[in-house]
């Protein structure tokens, strides 16, 4: 069977304490399934805190004049609120899904550098601990604050001692800067690991196209992540040695740090959805039974969205007033990214048509995925045009597009990715039932919320505000985008539910419950530790079909 | 875990997959050049912007020596690196050795101009705008040197104790990628501090 003598050596600690031994091997792994694992249960963990500060933020705003928080507790909940969902939800379980399905989809043993993939690991966990460690230890020696409290984006000047005092911001700083090193080092890994690691006749063409979307996001995330460092240390450089890079008082410049950060910001984004297409593009065409269509154009349209969004970051500044050049500029580049993301769309839509579409619950998931994330881009062009930015910036017109995006786009995909790999990480299949209303209930919810939530931005309603004043429209809006903001709770908590009960009581999956393609699903459920026994050679873009096909197999028409 | 045999490539892959250390540095670089960018646009955006004083023209004087140390231990480092291809191990310790004199040297040339900088002109990165893009920029320039030269301090160790042989110079040239990077940004440290800033 297998021809290689791998002996697989277990930690010899905590003898007679096998919890103790058990939890030594996840502490000290070095393995991409089990750092894959570890990096999605943070990001559950901080998904629930997450979602815990959302629905304060929503309680607080269920009524005008509510008190149900302070001000001051407000500022910290939406802060940690986004600073969490961006930094420790999204990112380490896209890294997460990207470890783990990266070497068993080229055919690898194990990523390019295992305890670098550790040490990143770690660093992204303990940025994340260390932010909500503010809570305890934000206050400082002047006892002033704890949690940050400058929002996400933390613009000058408030991040400054005379309006941060105390550690708040350093802990935002230092928690964000160091994360921020655990993703490029992550990132590095997974270029390594797709460039120099893949399985004999696995061409960079006949990678599955999550493999090329995960390597252009980790190409994004060096050069997009790296600049949100240098300003993280030019902000410590601010605030401990006295400097004065966004002090205007001295001379600096507020929005230098508005560019800097936006200069990440924007690329982010597709940091953060490049993944959620990535599972989209696995998904669909196995639940559509056609090949993707359009592989080399989706790899083209993703390659140019990396591309572009390094250059439309100052849309999230039109209301700084710049000079009318750059504002032109800025329209025109992120109209431009339309393009490519309509290329995308229109090649899910190319895969599903005149296909057999079977209505599992991650189909379902990447159905409404599509959907909502065109609308998110609808939204997005009319807040790329200037004029339109100039009145809605700020809003919660605002705050209803980017969480479409973010929830409607990202969330839906990275869900309908639960339910399609989960059978191969713990052997066991999802409840279907169970999904089924989790994905009715959490559409519900979040219509309810975002959909409902433009239209108080359109009445002027700015975002950040802790209460507002009764009579100016807003009320039932803000009442039912808190009932909806429940909706979408309680199926997150399905969610959980389902995934704990289907880990013990679901029922077995074997290597390939979907009958899918891609070499992941070769290897049985969960894999083993070596991966594979005998490396594998691939002749297509989809091994298993060739396999399950020997009398027409996909090379024939490469 | 049931065997599983897969179909047997009509044309096997023609050429072999790049080295992944060499990639991975390459990554690296790629991301430090995107830090160093942010630090030399603001470098560039805070010229001739202080509200007091000393500017750059008054304080500020080209160190060409210790830029040529630097600049030369990247020939040094290369030739080290291809006697140690050829199994050559003398000459391998002895340019390896001169690289982290020259790296030495410079790290001594920043200090020397910052402790000028500091005790004579009164310049601290508190002092004004150019004092904090100066001390930042130069200052992360010269921590990339800092950590070079520990590496390249640890290869020597290893080296003298007679354990770098043919067998490691892929992984040395991973190494020697860096310290032409660290030298590389500079020259554009350099341009922008010392030609374009004053």
């Amino acid at each position: 069977m297998s021809s290689d003598s791998m002996t697989i050596r277990t930690a010899q600690v905590g003898a007679g304490h096998p919890w103790l031994q058990t939890l030594h091997e996840w502490v000290t792994t070095v393995d991409h399934k089990r750092l894959g694992i570890l990096y999605v249960l943070l990001a559950l963990l901080f998904l629930i805190i997450g979602g815990i500060e959302a629905i304060i933020i929503r309680i607080q705003l269920i009524r005008p004049h509510n008190d149900f928080v302070s001000p001051q507790v407000f500022n910290r909940m939406f802060t940690m609120h986004g600073t969490t969902m961006i930094f420790f939800v999204i990112m380490p379980v896209m890294f997460g899904f990207a470890n783990y399905l990266v070497p068993l989809m080229i055919g690898a043993r194990d990523m390019a550098f295992p305890r670098l993939n550790a040490f990143s690991f770690w660093l992204t966990a303990f940025g994340g601990f260390l932010l909500y460690f503010s809570f305890i230890g934000g206050s400082g020696l002047y006892g002033a604050g704890n949690a940050p409290d400058v929002g996400w984006w933390a613009y000058a000047p408030l991040t400054s001692r005379a309006f941060s005092p105390g550690h708040s911001a350093d802990y935002w700083t230092i928690a964000v800067l160091v994360s921020g090193f655990g993703s490029i080092g992550t990132a590095i890994n997974i270029v390594a690991t797709i460039l120099s690691m893949r399985c004999p006749g696995m061409k960079l063409s006949r990678m599955p196209l999550f493999g090329w979307l995960t390597f252009v996001m980790s190409g994004l995330v060096l050069i997009s992540i790296s600049p949100l460092s240098a300003a993280q240390i030019m902000l410590l450089v601010d605030r401990y040695l006295g400097g004065h890079f966004f002090d205007t008082q001295a001379g600096g410049s507020a929005t230098l740090w508005m560019h800097f950060f936006w200069i990440f910001g924007h690329p982010e984004v597709y940091i953060l959805v490049i993944p959620a297409f990535a599972f989209a593009s696995e998904i669909i065409p196995v639940f559509s039974r056609k090949p993707i269509f359009g592989y080399p154009a989706m790899v083209g349209a993703t390659v140019s969205i990396a591309f572009v969004s390094m250059s439309v970051w100052a849309h999230h500044m039109f209301t700084i007033g710049m000079k009318s050049y750059s504002n032109s500029f800025f329209v025109l580049t992120t109209m431009v990214i339309a393009v490519p993301t309509g290329i995308k769309i229109f090649n899910w839509l190319g895969t599903m048509w005149g296909g057999k579409i079977q209505f599992k619950t991650p189909m379902l998931f990447c159905i409404g995925f599509l959907f909502q994330f065109l609308i998110a881009g609808l939204t997005g062009i009319m807040l790329g045009a200037a004029p339109f930015n100039w009145q809605l910036s700020g809003s919660y017109f605002v705050v209803a597009h980017f969480h479409y995006v973010i929830v409607g786009g990202i969330m839906f995909c990275l869900f309908g990715a639960f339910y399609y790999w989960f059978p191969k990480v713990t052997g066991r299949m999802l409840n279907e039932t169970l999904g089924k209303l989790h994905f009715w209930l959490f559409v519900i919810g979040f219509h309810l919320t975002f959909d409902l939530m433009h239209i108080p931005g359109m009445l002027g309603m700015p975002r950040r505000i802790y209460t507002f004043e009764p009579g100016r429209g807003w009320e039932v809006l803000n009442l039912l985008v808190t009932i909806g903001a429940f909706i979408q709770g309680i199926a997150i908590l399905l969610f959980v539910a389902n995934l704990v009960f289907s880990y013990f009581r679901g029922p077995k999956a074997g290597n390939d419950p979907w009958d899918a393609w891609t070499l992941e699903w070769s290897v049985s459920s969960p894999p083993p530790v070596y991966n594979f026994a005998s490396i594998p050679t691939v002749a297509s873009r989809r091994p298993l079909w060739d396999l399950k096909h020997p009398e027409d197999p996909d090379s024939r028409y490469e | 875990m049931s065997a599983i045999t897969t179909p047997i490539a009509q044309t096997p892959v023609a050429g072999s997959l790049p080295y992944k250390g060499k990639v991975a540095m390459a990554c690296l670089i790629i991301a430090e050049s995107a830090i160093f960018t942010i630090f030399v646009v603001a470098y560039l955006f805070y010229l001739g912007k202080n509200l007091t004083g000393p500017s750059p023209r008054a304080v500020l004087a080209a160190p060409i020596f210790y830029t040529i140390c630097l600049l030369s231990s990247s020939l040094t480092i290369h030739f080290a690196s291809r006697f140690l291809e050829r199994g050559k191990r003398g000459p391998f310790l002895a340019l390896w050795f001169l690289t982290i004199v020259l790296g030495g040297l410079f790290l001594f040339g920043t200090g020397q101009e910052w402790h000028r900088l500091i005790y004579e002109r009164g310049l601290t990165i508190s002092t004004n705008l150019f004092g904090t893009t100066y001390y930042s920029l130069v200052g992360l320039h010269a921590t990339h040197v800092t950590v070079g030269l520990l590496m390249l301090g640890i290869v020597l160790l290893f080296g003298l104790a007679g354990r770098v042989g043919r067998e490691q110079s892929a992984r040395l040239d991973v190494l020697s990628m860096y310290w032409h990077f660290v030298d590389a940004v500079w020259v554009v440290v350099f341009t922008v501090v010392y030609v374009l800033g004053r």
